[in-house]
């Protein structure tokens, strides 16, 4: 029989790595919108995602149908364990979606619309940082029900991944204004660019120190023979990838930056999944333990698997008509 | 934050509020997309720029309800883990595939091609952003087709078996094609299209009331109306049907929508033009109605018999005071649409369709008709589905989240204020923009022989036009529309 939970698993990580790469430089902009003053400036910024933000959103709308189909026992006690960092993350994503419309249409108050752009950013990404680890501090059920405090989620720990995030997003959508746009924005994005892969790096490492010394079972994961041999790899590929990135910034190459960024992110997030598995609801539920009946896989499945290379297809077209960098004077539709 | 109220009633409010601010926007996207399909594809098939001036006015307000539907649509994908997770943990099973196809096959299409629609102007052919436009109207439809069939399995289950206290679907066909889908989807298409073609009238009333004549108003007023005039009879008629199938599938709804209380045996039903439900005195106080309407409409015949509100026990009974008011104001509003749209059809025969006041201010009031007709059925079916959050299969006090009132009662506070203040401003943008009204950018003011704007700029209207007319010239397609345009030319130099 084929392991269905194990496909949709794998379904879900690729969407939420989608999600976090390409939210992830869209939610960075907001992030960088404070250290551009210039009005046009900001408005190139903006233009680099507005074609493709909501698109970029859906993937994590994916994530959370994903596991409501899948997984119904993640989706009900991950997110009600997670309440309100999950209600306010939501909340700010409104202020930040909209400020793509409300920005162009404000005369008055697009300087408040530009703070609801930022602050919706820097609170989304900080809140995703949060959940994340949260989830990995683990989620108390008994019986499939969440039987944890509403205040759960709050640790040193989850404040620190929050804040990981945000630099995270930040370096992201750097290396995309970098490759997107020209001139000033660029020179601008080029002096931050160092900064915030050095910050990263530091945050990366802690995080990486901190959590299996917090958590046994995670530490022997990683650190046992011969997994250590299989593992040794990802550190040394985010030290390598982090000199590249910083080489690249020096040359002044435009793509790269970018490119050596994302595998960043693809091996946090690869080191994310090695520390979990099989589990997915941590510390102890595991994938097949929360799986929907079979029923509603298979259903699921034959529809992501005819749809998403559908998608991936149409959303590539996309991003090729939007590849040329943007403009100060480029036109909107507004 | 309990504000008094237990978690239950708190996520209760919560999820009416989030849903109804909600519905508005996919509503008004629903409609505004296929409607700018077709102005695009009349475009491209008669090349008269009416059209494309029209497809860029309304494409304006249809991207800032599409952005407000997108933000306000991911707060709803999951509140049903954190306000309603024993729901999601039971029931899972069945709406999660549901709502998985509804994020592959329709949120995906419309995020997918939006951007091409609304900034692909002179990246891509006609053609090809035609179809782009066409792909995200799509989208919209089929987005519809799902939640509606996730929403009507709530209502009419069937399909599945119970294995240790989880729902197990069976039957994927039964569970999509449930009884009670296929009225409620073609009646929310219906009202869906219906909103936006009272929008589309309403905005083109406001501007032939300020005097505009010219042929972009003339073209919404009169596309809006005929749309309205085909449309609102056959709600009617779809609205009927669906009745009925309440009737069958949900009785309880029914008598309390009717606030029909005890089983008519021996004579026929009245149908009940006003009256106060009283759920606790167990009648319909100061009732005014016409003999043995009711039987007729529910079954086609003089005294036939209706079960009353008393044959359910009272812990299964919906709240009859909400919805039989719910229930007539849906209904009148409709009836309203159908008076208007005669009334035009009228006026059109005699020649001054676009000269009466009457007409045009009656074109304006019923502008909120739409919202106000899809908001109130919507609590119909939804009040009326009580105490039930899957008819007769689970209960709604069960499908909690394991949450306290403090936690729902604050993130309801920040809801309102955030919603409240955020789609406020986005309703008075839309507002403004329709105040504004559609443009000549690429058409010139003067078609069908009427040169009501031009002639306030007497100076020459040759100039003018060839200035309107210059967008259309390949170097200038982009042409600034921002709020300062001034600015943005000195950049384009």
């Amino acid at each position: 029989m084929i392991d269905l939970s194990l496909i949709w698993i794998v379904i879900i990580a690729l969407g939420v790595l989608i999600y976090v790469v390409l939210d992830g430089f869209d939610l960075g902009i907001g992030i960088l919108f404070p250290f551009v003053e210039d009005r046009q400036e900001r408005d190139v910024m903006m233009n680099t995602v507005a074609p493709v933000w909501d698109g970029n959103e859906t993937w994590m709308v994916l994530g959370g149908a994903g596991l409501f189909a899948a997984f119904p026992l993640v989706y009900s006690t991950v997110l009600s364990a997670l309440y309100m960092p999950i209600t306010l993350m939501v909340i700010a994503l409104i202020f930040r979606g909209v400020a793509f419309e409300f920005r162009f249409k404000a005369n008055r108050t697009k300087k408040l619309w530009d703070q609801a752009f930022i602050w919706g950013s820097i609170l989304a990404s900080f809140l995703q940082g949060v959940i994340l680890g949260a989830y990995i501090q683990g989620i108390e059920t008994t019986n499939g029900v969440f039987t944890g405090g509403g205040l759960d989620w709050l640790s040193p720990f989850s404040l620190f991944t929050g804040l990981g995030v945000v630099v995270l997003y930040a370096t992201l959508g750097c290396g995309w204004l970098i490759f997107k746009t020209a001139a000033r924005v660029q020179d601008h994005m080029y002096r931050l660019m160092p900064k915030l892969m050095i910050a990263l790096f530091v945050i990366f490492g802690a995080v990486s120190i901190y959590t299996p010394m917090v958590h046994e079972e995670i530490a022997q994961r990683w650190f046992s023979q011969p997994q250590i041999w299989y593992f040794s790899p990802v550190p040394i590929l985010v030290i390598l990838f982090t000199v590249l990135a910083l080489r690249a910034c020096k040359r002044r190459q435009e793509f790269t930056p970018f490119i050596y960024t994302l595998a960043l992110v693809i091996l946090a997030y690869t080191g994310f999944l090695i520390s979990l598995w099989p589990n997915i609801i941590p510390p102890s539920v595991t994938i097949w333990q929360a799986a929907a009946p079979q029923s509603s896989q298979l259903f699921a499945l034959i529809g992501a698997l005819i749809l998403i290379p559908i998608i991936l297809f149409y959303t590539a077209l996309s991003y090729w008509v939007f590849r040329d960098k943007v403009r100060i004077g480029d036109e909107g539709y507004h | 934050m309990d504000l008094g109220l237990t978690a239950l009633e708190l996520a209760r409010i919560q999820f009416a509020f989030t849903v109804s601010f909600h519905i508005i926007f996919p509503a008004i996207s629903i409609g505004l997309a296929s409607f700018l399909a077709v102005l695009e594809w009349r475009w491209l098939k008669t090349n008269d720029p009416i059209y494309r001036d029209l497809f860029k006015f309304w494409v304006k307000i249809f991207a800032l309800s599409f952005g407000m539907g997108v933000v306000s649509g991911v707060v709803m994908s999951y509140q049903f883990g954190t306000n309603w997770s024993e729901f999601s943990r039971i029931a899972g099973s069945v709406t999660g595939p549901l709502l998985t196809y509804e994020v592959l096959s329709a949120f995906f299409l419309e995020a997918g091609f939006l951007g091409i629609m609304l900034f692909g102007w002179g990246r891509v052919g006609p053609k090809t952003h035609f179809f782009a436009t066409l792909m995200v109207a799509i989208g919209t439809c089929i987005s519809m087709f799902w939640i509606l069939s996730s929403n009507s399995w709530m209502q009419t289950p069937q399909g599945f078996t119970f294995e240790n206290g989880i729902i197990v679907p069976t039957d994927w066909f039964a569970i999509v094609f449930n009884p009670s889908f296929q009225y409620r989807l073609a009646h929310m298409a219906l009202a869906a299209f219906l909103v936006s073609g009272l929008l589309v009238a309403a905005t083109a009333a406001w501007h032939l009331l300020k005097g505009r004549r010219d042929a972009l108003v003339k073209k919404s007023f009169s596309m809006a109306m005929w749309m309205i005039l085909a449309l609102a009879p056959l709600q009617m008629f779809v609205g009927d049907l669906h009745g009925l199938n309440t009737l069958e599938h949900q009785p309880a709804k029914l008598a309390a929508i009717e606030g029909h209380w005890e089983t008519n045996k021996d004579h026929g039903m009245p149908l009940y033009l006003f009256g106060i439900p009283d759920m606790e005195a167990e009648e319909t106080k100061y009732a005014i109605g016409i003999p043995n309407l009711g039987s007729l409409i529910m079954t086609h015949t003089m005294d036939g018999e209706v079960k009353g509100l008393k044959e359910f026990a009272p812990e299964d009974r919906p709240n009859s005071t909400i919805v039989f008011w719910s229930f007539r104001i849906m209904v009148g509003m409709g009836v309203l649409m159908i008076l208007l749209a005669l009334f035009g059809l009228w006026l059109r025969k005699k020649g001054t369709f676009y000269d009466s006041k009457w007409l045009h201010k009656f074109a304006l009031y019923m502008g909120p008709s739409g919202f106000i007709a899809l908001l109130a059925g919507w609590f119909t079916t939804e009040v009326g589905r009580q105490p039930w959050i899957i008819y007769g299969v689970m209960r709604t006090k069960d499908a909690l989240s394991p949450v306290s009132a403090e936690q729902v009662g604050l993130t309801l506070i920040i809801f309102v204020v955030v919603y409240c203040i955020v789609f406020g401003i986005g309703i008075f943008y839309m507002l403004k923009m329709m105040h504004k009204g559609p443009e000549f950018i690429y058409s010139i003011p003067h078609s069908d022989g009427e040169v009501i704007r031009a002639s306030k700029r007497p100076m020459s209207t040759i100039d003018n036009d060839q200035q309107l007319d210059a967008p259309a010239n390949e170097h200038q397609r982009n042409v600034p529309q921002s709020d300062e345009p001034k600015s943005n030319e000195e950049n384009t130099k």
